[in-house]
Order: C-alpha cells, then structure tokens, then sequence
C-alpha cells in the first residue's frame, strides 16, 4: 500500500494505491489519521481511489473509522474515481450516502 | 476437472498470496475480468475471518481447496478456530463481533453477493468451513 497526500485550497487529498486488506490497513491508518490530525481546519478531505487495485470489507472499515475522526473536526469525505473492483463494494456498502463520489 | 489444495499458517500477510493464487487457478476457466476481481474479494474475506475471528490472533492453519468443473469454481476455505455461535446472527450484514475495530460487518454479505452459490459451516471449537461456488459466463450466456 502506498498513501499520498496534497492541499489543493480547503481539500485535504489522500490519493491511496496498491492493495488494501487486514494485513495492509494498519499502517495507513496511522498515516491517514496523522494526515486528518494536522490538517483540521480544512473543509474536507477527498480520497482518491483510482490506484486501488483491490479492497475487501477491510477498506469499508477503514473508511467509516476515517469518516468519523472527520465528522469530529466538521470535515466532509469524497471518495474520488474508484477503481471498478472497489466501486462495486463501495456501492453495495451504501458507503457513498456519506462520502459522495467524485468521477472524474 | 482440476483441483488444488493450499495450507498456510493464519497470518494476515498470506492474504494477498492466498487470494492471487486461487485467482490464478481459476484462469484456466476463462472468467472475465470482474468475475476473477469477485472470486479475489470474496477469498479475501473468508481467510481474513480465519484470521480475525477463527483464530483471534493465535496460531492455526488455513486450508483453502479449490475445484474447477465445467466453468464452475468451488473455493472451500477451512480454519480449525473457535468456530461460529450463532451463524444466522453472523450473516447479517453489518454484524461484527468487534464494533470497536474498525469492522464492517460485511463480509459474508460480500461473499454472499460476489459468489454464485455460498454456504457455511461450523462447530464452536472446532472450526469452520466455507463453500462457495462461482459459475463463469453467466451473464455473457444469457445475452449470447
């Protein structure tokens, strides 16, 4: 798993890539809280999704668990251009009725 | 028809490896891209439950067993752990038995939804198994 980051204006960009399961998640949990922590005063934060190879439930987990840090900080969540593999879970999650998808 | 049997030890780090490798058996049956990315998910989820729930952390084997007939795959994903208590609860989606761990709750409903055909069974303490069967072509049969 590897995890970019960006500011672009008050978006907070989080661009994940790779393969993310039980065994992957720690490490870019720490990562992407640390990244929430310090950038608190944006508006939002959007994951890009486009280099997920592949996620399972673990990656369902993962983004409810970073929604709400965001919540706690009055931050939104995107989830931008996932992968159709990821797409399909994120959709029979019902994950998108709280972070929005962006295609772009 | 053709068979494989794998057996590795319950750690998170053979996910990747036991989800790839039955992947990679089941390309002799011809599935299509997002078919082989269901089997992938689906395998994902049912070691990642040895590991978490069946095993808890502690030392055990996984035996994954596979079977290709015609254009149907059968996975059969094996751990000796605690087992289920309570497998109607278990398969609810959005029931985990770790809330406070990040867990979705949708495994089975993944494997449920991503496979053709998916069964599971077990004993407390003595382990469980799931079967669950995909059938490649459907949809592509039904157009043609």
């Amino acid at each position: 798993m590897k995890l970019q980051w960006g500011k672009r204006g008050e978006n907070l960009y989080i661009y994940l890539s790779g393969e993310l399961d039980e065994h992957s998640v720690a490490e870019i949990r720490a990562r992407a809280d640390k990244l929430i922590d310090e950038n608190a005063g944006l508006s939002r934060a959007v994951f890009n999704l486009a280099g997920l190879r592949f996620m399972d439930s673990t990656g369902i987990g993962f983004l409810i668990g970073r929604y709400k840090r965001l919540k706690r900080y009055g931050m939104g969540m995107y989830l931008e251009n996932p992968e159709s593999s990821a797409d399909k879970i994120l959709s029979l999650s019902g994950l998108y009725s709280l972070m929005p998808k962006i295609q772009e | 028809m053709n068979e494989m049997i794998l057996k590795f030890p319950a750690r998170s780090e053979n996910e990747v490896f036991a989800r790839n490798a039955v992947a990679a058996f089941a390309l002799t049956l011809e599935p299509s891209l997002s078919e082989l990315s269901d089997v992938k998910t689906a395998v994902s989820e049912a070691v990642t439950n040895c590991i978490v729930h069946g095993y808890r952390g502690r030392e055990g084997w996984i035996t994954v067993a596979c079977r290709a007939a015609g254009s149907t795959l059968t996975v059969e994903v094996t751990d000796e752990g605690c087992g289920i208590a309570d497998i109607p609860k278990a398969l609810e989606p959005f029931f985990t038995t770790q809330p406070s761990e990040e867990r979705s709750g949708m495994g089975f409903t993944i494997m449920q939804t991503f496979m053709t055909d998916f069964k599971v069974e077990s004993k407390e303490d003595a382990g469980t198994t799931v079967t669950m069967t995909k059938e490649f072509g459907l949809r592509r049969a039904n157009v043609g």
